[in-house]
């Protein structure tokens, strides 16, 4: 697991720095944003000198899935006082949430849900701003040809596929890659938005067929 | 003084995402719909997110299908990213 983030880190701080943001900003935004997906989107938008807006509106399409991890983790943290509460929403990472995901399953009724949480949630977090630090310290010491930005999608593969567990969410997945196959030419990554939005929809209607066929 | 900006927004954004349900008062229940409609979140954004970097016409679209193999396989992240950066110069070797 961590095995995982710490290259995703690296090139994270890597493209943030080579998209001209500060060093110290750089950092700044992953402890503040904490979320390497939109951190790199945003790199790249800065570096295409898009509008703040536009950069921020990103964020809100690819950060979405934040909501429906917080939708789930309310089923088990919703009676825990206001601080426990905001520091998982503050830690929740798709690592982590999948994580989670799997223990809590196997034991639904584990009152050590909190400190199980932060002490995975701590441990990635660390493993994650230390990564980001040696990205951003290494800035273009990342000899071009190696390729090392191609790790990034490459991440978001490895956090994809295992979500592909029926055929409603294949085919969310088929017709998002589909939508921004067809739609590069659209400005700004606005194309991410109608692929997402498409992608639900397929989801939902193939959910619906299955129920009306069984 | 721009980027500042950008800084809190994306800031303010993603929290804001993070705590929302856990936020809401323990009565409250969402619509159905909406919470069936969260399921496809993540594969459809991620998705979205990969598929213009490995969809391409060169050594990209073949080092892509070699992680999707190795992940649907070993489920592993580190493990999908060497593969598919090992895959991606070998292919762009033999292009």
């Amino acid at each position: 697991m961590l095995l995982g983030i710490i290259p995703f880190g690296v090139i994270t701080g890597v493209a943030m720095v080579a998209s001209g943001i500060p060093p110290l900003v750089a950092m700044l935004m992953s402890i503040f944003v904490f979320a390497g997906a939109s951190m790199v989107a945003s790199a790249q938008l800065l570096a295409s000198s898009a509008p703040a807006l536009l950069i921020v509106l990103t964020t809100l399409v690819i950060n979405l899935r934040f909501m429906m991890y917080s939708a789930s983790l309310r089923l088990h943290f919703a009676d825990a006082p206001l601080g426990r509460r905001l520091a998982v929403a503050y830690l929740t990472a798709d690592n982590v949430y999948g994580l989670m995901l799997a223990r809590f399953s196997e034991h639904p009724g584990d009152p050590g849900k909190f400190d199980y949480f932060l002490g995975a949630g701590l441990l990635v977090w660390f493993a994650w701003q230390a990564a980001v630090l040696a990205g951003v310290l290494i800035g273009a010491g990342v000899p071009a040809a190696w390729r090392l930005e191609f790790a990034a999608p490459l991440a978001f593969v490895a956090m994809t596929i295992p979500l592909l567990r029926d055929r409603a969410m294949v085919a969310a997945a088929l017709a998002a890659a589909l939508v921004i196959a067809f739609s590069s030419n659209m400005p700004l990554k606005l194309n991410i938005l109608l692929a997402a939005a498409t992608g639900i929809a397929v989801g939902l209607a193939m959910e619906r067929k299955k129920w009306n066929s069984g | 003084m721009e980027l500042w900006l950008i800084l809190a927004g994306m800031a303010l954004v993603t929290f804001a995402l993070r705590a929302a349900f856990l936020l809401l008062p323990p009565g409250v229940e969402l619509p159905a719909l909406f919470r069936r409609a969260l399921r496809y979140v993540p594969a459809a954004v991620l998705t979205a997110i990969w598929a213009p970097e490995v969809l391409v016409q060169n050594e990209q679209l073949p080092a892509g299908a070699v992680a999707i193999a190795v992940a649907w396989r070993w489920r592993t992240t580190f493990a999908t990213i060497i593969a598919g950066l090992l895959a991606l110069h070998l292919f762009a070797w033999l292009i």
